[in-house]
């Protein structure tokens, strides 16, 4: 069968060549290009140059080629890894799946981990097409090979594939394969027993429950006591598995013992692994042992000497009360957590407390109402006022947690104060992140409370001196006019805004620009075409050519909004003054404006208009009417759309 | 006799092997050796230099028509390492010289290695290839390009074998982490991590994360008007991949432990021998500054470098080192001139054997000490052209110090301080050590009688 192939950079040949050879051809020379863009280019198409040399010859010619050409950068070993995966049709189909293993058997040697892995994952992916003949004739001595070899890159690459082959083979492989899962666990190097370990977890699921008892357990243990502090660590995951997979009454004396010595490991690392997998812990070994060990763990993680272990444990705060039992949650919370929590508020380390006020709000829906006041408010507040920024927004962009249990009334007078500060910040990305809160808070806090107090704040950041600023706070108006609506926008905003075209720095000038251009479509064509539009059509007139560009650009983008009138007799005239002006960019912007990317209507007489749309010059069976303030957001539409009005 | 004995060192002889490098008398300074480490097994030998290169050499098969002649070091890779650079915010010329140069242990078929200048760590790959791929669909044989409407079938390149070839390839770069000038670099026993210590920080690193490192030690005073002591020198242990040390410029070395805190800036263990105050002198605290800490195999000891002595020190006891060697003496009653000719800020480095039963650290006058810990013994012995003869043995030096001067004996006043022995290596298994001499390495290895 022929296959066409078109490539861009190919010459097409004659009819009466073989049409198809010649991009073919230079897709296979490229796979040695010096360029390393055309030998992986080459090689992500190398699905095009097996189907085209057939399966036959893409077994006997392509793979050994490929098996040999581990020398190359990594970025075309991964991609080649990644093929390889894919490749079964390629090679004739299941039966000869087996003619990938020597090509990933070598890229899972390679020193790459990126690369390594992908092969392991091309490797599992195949291993599921070997019928289980090929898989013990195959497959299962490529895994003996790997976890035999020399060099710990093979070591590693075979953890990984102990799991795909042992559910389908025959009970004396299965026994090899345990024995080899043994020898890596306790190999002489740590990259390989670190490879063991977070793969024992994987392995224990597809093994009997009476060896993962009799095997993985003791596997675990040993693992879990390793010297190198890296391997004991990845025990801790292995746990969350090895813990599903056991009855209840078999945790205690097989798991626990491990889970604790763990929870209270020399290094802070494994310590700190456990606070990080502590839902998952606690999900695995039930509301029993969580209520008898997990809870004074958890206290100990929360008060551990090390800072990195107490933002761990305090991470996962809400989630560990959360997933309490119903029966005792409250109490546990009252008599073992808070205790611990109301110290972290205080804690010497930002880290601490950040971490700690980014759940802190979440318990409120837990405690409830009363308990939210008595108990966790006085906390809040306290962070509020926290001398770490990050303390305090962690606490602002919260709030919505808070608001749904006591209402935001209780800490308004608190947030005030705290977002003040944050707005008036000396670091410009404190004063950013406050900003991006601002809709929130308006939101919670309502129109009133807003006008009152932030809306000073809102305008003020229209003429910080960092751009990045005056950017977000131009955004943040328009968020909020979304909110507040148009009528509070004119009321409150746009007076402002539009005061600041006359302001001696052109920078805060532009930013009146900049307003107008986020404002104009949330405002409406009302407010746009009267009172806004003459203050851009006046700044026309500006001395600073930064200015005046940034007019001709406004003017294009609130053209939409405009009516046609507007268009006609205000815009145009200004925009084609623009184009003559002696700055080349203001030229240049004003020209982008006219030229197609506006379109000026004929001036509308009627009200109304009757409108035919074409579609790739074919008249449209829908004709409608429509508005005249219609038609013009559709003319925008029509614009952008490239379609014949 | 007694010199003869103490020439015998560990019961041999230490005879010439091999001499690299240039023999004119105007030396580049490019040239100049900067660093030199033997890989695990000691099959491979580099070095770096102040020009930026890499050399490594590779132990040849033993031949079997002279067995008596163990195989040579012949060059396998040379490669640019570093480049000059300029640091355009601080206005600061960053020099291409290699101070450390750190094997990892090996993987897989290919050798790696950490190469650092004061500022950027790279990681190198050193690999061999003997096939290359032949045969074009485009090209012929003779490399005419075809017509591209004739191609009538296609051809799948074929692997033919070819003479080998030896490549070194760039494969991670750690910059942009050190304000300071890096001094030390160490992997460490878990194979995933490794530290590099400047002259006031150490910062943890993983091989395979070049983007983020983890600063462990910061001894920066607020303000820098306070600084006493910065860090000499920094090491991991080789075995508990918690552990690491480091020396001041205050002659103390400190051990920490990386499971007590994610920041080590508290230690817990603070090695310092008291000092004793009839010796005390204007330069007491310049002596007394560590240039080298290396950790013994076994990982029990370490020792330590200063100006005039080697320290070994059981890492169970703090309070002072178990053996003290005096490397060169004579030197003391110099101490203003080698002050004023800056010799006194010169770092010397020392290295352990295979099985830390001996030690070796270099002098000036191209001689370097060894001392055998069991027996006691010390030799010194030259690094000179002069007794580069193959299989020549090397005659034990003598200098001395007041009095007459014997017949053989060297005066303190006809030693040349420009020609320093700054870096050695000991072959981790055998009798092999690297010296080097300026521009020059010499390799010795003990005479089998």
């Amino acid at each position: 069968a022929r296959h066409s192939i078109t490539l861009s950079t190919s010459k097409m040949a004659g009819a009466d060549g073989d049409d198809s050879l010649y991009p073919i051809a230079v897709l296979i020379d490229e796979l040695r290009n010096e360029d390393v863009q055309l030998r992986l280019n080459s090689i992500k198409k190398l699905s095009t140059i097996a189907l085209a040399l057939g399966v036959e010859r893409t077994r006997t010619e392509l793979l050994p080629f490929l098996t040999d050409t581990i020398y190359d950068e990594d970025e075309v070993l991964l991609a080649l890894a990644e093929q390889l995966g894919n490749f079964t049709m390629l090679v004739g189909g299941p039966e000869y799946v087996h003619c990938l293993l020597p090509p990933l058997e070598s890229l899972a040697t390679v020193e790459e981990t990126v690369v390594r892995d992908k092969a392991v994952e091309s490797l599992r992916k195949i291993s599921q097409e070997h019928s289980p003949v090929d898989l013990e004739v195959h497959f299962e001595p490529l895994v003996k090979r790997l976890a035999s070899g020399d060099w710990f890159t093979s070591r590693t690459s075979a953890c990984g594939l102990f799991s795909v082959c042992y559910p389908r083979v025959s009970s004396t492989v299965k026994a090899e394969i345990r024995q080899h899962f043994r020898t890596l666990c306790s190999d002489d190097t740590p990259m390989v027993r670190r490879a063991a370990a977070s793969k024992l977890g994987e392995f224990a699921k597809v093994l009997e429950l009476d060896y993962v008892k009799s095997d993985i357990i003791s596997l675990f243990t040993a693992l879990a006591s390793d010297e190198q502090d890296s391997v004991r660590l990845l025990a801790v995951e292995a746990c969350v598995s090895i813990a599903t997979l056991l009855p209840q009454e078999d945790l205690e004396t097989l798991v626990m013992p491990t889970l604790r010595q763990a929870a209270e490991d020399k290094s802070w690392r494994v310590r700190y692994m456990v606070a990080d997998k502590f839902s998952e812990l606690q999900k695995a070994v039930g509301p029993e042992i969580t209520k008898n060990d997990l809870v004074p763990a958890f206290q100990n993680l929360l008060k551990d000497c090390e800072a990195e272990v107490r933002a761990a444990a305090a991470n996962k705060v809400k989630e560990f009360c959360e997933n309490l039992p119903e029966d005792s949650r409250e109490q546990i919370i009252m008599t073992h957590i808070l205790p611990c929590v109301k110290e972290l508020v205080s804690d010497t380390n930002q880290h601490v407390k950040s971490a700690l006020a980014s759940v802190i709000m979440g318990l409120s829906t837990i405690l409830g109402k009363d308990n939210t006041v008595e108990h966790l408010l006085p906390l809040f507040l306290a962070q509020l006022k926290d001398e770490c920024p990050e303390v305090r927004l962690n606490i602002i962009s919260n709030l919505d947690c808070v608001n749904e249990v006591i209402g935001i009334r209780q800490l308004s007078q608190s947030l005030l104060p705290a977002i003040v500060e944050l707005a008036e910040d000396a670091k410009w990305r404190v004063r950013l992140a406050i900003i991006e809160y601002m809709p929130l808070l308006a939101g919670q806090l309502g129109v009133e409370f807003f006008d009152e107090k932030l809306n000073t704040l809102c305008m003020a950041w229209l003429i910080d001196h960092v751009y990045a600023i005056r950017e977000a706070a131009t955004c943040n108006l328009m968020k909020l006019v979304e909110k507040f609506g148009a009528e509070w926008a004119q009321n409150t905003i746009v007076p402002k805004v539009l005061g600041m075209a006359n302001d001696p720095n052109y920078l805060h000038r532009m930013t009146t620009l900049f307003c107008i251009n986020a404002l104009s479509e949330a405002c409406g064509q009302d407010i746009t075409t009267k009172q806004m539009l003459p203050v851009v059509l006046k700044m026309s007139n500006d001395q600073v050519a930064n200015v005046r560009f940034n007019v001709a650009k406004s003017l294009q983008k609130i053209g939409p909004v405009l009516d046609s009138n507007a268009l006609q007799s205000e815009v145009k005239p200004v925009l084609e003054k623009l184009a003559t002006d002696t700055d080349m960019d203001v030229k240049y912007f004003a020209q982008e404006a006219i030229s197609g990317k506006l379109v000026f209507p004929p001036p509308a007489a009627e009200t109304s208009l009757y409108v035919r749309f074409y579609r790739s010059g074919k008249p449209d069976d829908h004709a409608v009417f429509l508005s005249s303030s219609t038609v013009l957001s559709l003319i925008a539409f029509v614009v952008h759309a490239d379609v014949l009005l | 006799l007694a010199a003869n004995k103490a020439a015998r060192g560990n019961d041999f002889q230490w005879c010439f092997s091999q001499v690299k490098g240039a023999i004119d008398e105007d030396v580049a300074e490019a040239d100049i050796i900067s660093t030199v480490e033997f890989n695990y097994s000691g099959e491979l030998l580099a070095t770096g230099d102040k020009g930026g290169r890499v050399v490594i050499f590779q132990h040849e098969q033993e031949s079997k028509n002279r067995p008596q002649l163990r195989g040579e070091y012949n060059v396998y890779s040379t490669f640019q390492s570093h480049e000059p650079e300029f640091d355009y915010l601080k206005s600061l010329e960053i020099e291409e010289k290699i101070n450390k140069i750190r094997w990892l242990p090996q993987q897989n078929s290919a050798h790696f290695l950490l190469s650092t200048n004061d500022k950027t760590i790279k990681l190198w790959k050193i690999s061999e290839r003997d096939k290359r791929a032949e045969g074009y669909n485009l090209k012929d044989e003779e490399g005419r390009l075809r017509d591209p409407f004739r191609i009538s079938s296609l051809r799948v390149p074929v692997l033919m074998p070819m003479d080998l070839m030896v490549e070194a390839s760039p494969r991670r770069i750690f910059a942009n982490a050190h304000t300071y000038h890096i001094n030390s670099i160490s992997v460490n026993s878990d194979h995933e991590t490794y530290l590099s210590a400047d002259d006031l920080r150490i910062n943890l690193w993983h091989l395979e994360i070049t983007d983020r490192s983890f600063n462990i030690v910061d001894i920066k005073p607020a303000n820098m008007e306070e600084l006493t002591e910065v860090i000499t020198a920094a090491e991991c242990h080789p075995h508990q991949c918690n552990v690491f040390v480091y020396s001041s410029s205050k002659g103390t070395i400190r051990l920490c432990d990386m499971r007590a805190a994610a920041l080590c800036d508290r230690h817990s263990k603070f090695f310092e021998e008291p000092e004793d105050p009839s010796s005390r002198s204007f330069f007491s605290e310049i002596i007394s500054s560590i240039s080298d800490v290396k950790f013994s195999h076994s990982g029990r000891y370490m020792m330590t470098r200063d100006y005039l002595s080697v320290k070994v020190w059981d890492l169970n006891m703090e309070n002072r080192p178990v053996e003290t060697y005096q490397v060169h003496e004579y030197l003391r009653s110099k101490l203003c001139s080698l002050y004023e000719n800056d010799c006194i800020f010169d770092k010397f480095e020392c290295c352990w054997n295979g099985s830390d039963s001996a030690i070796m650290t270099g002098s000036y006058n191209n001689f370097f000490r060894m001392f055998d810990r069991n027996t006691r013994r010390d030799i010194t012995l030259e690094a000179s052209r002069e007794s580069s003869k193959p299989r020549a043995t090397l005659k034990p030096r003598k200098v001395s110090t007041g009095g007459k001067r014997k017949k053989d004996e060297i005066s303190v006043d006809s030693l040349d301080f420009n020609k320093k022995i700054l870096h050695t290596a000991w072959h981790p298994k055998e009798n092999v050590i690297a010296v080097a001499a300026t521009n020059n390495l010499y390799i010795f290895q003990d005479k089998i009688n």
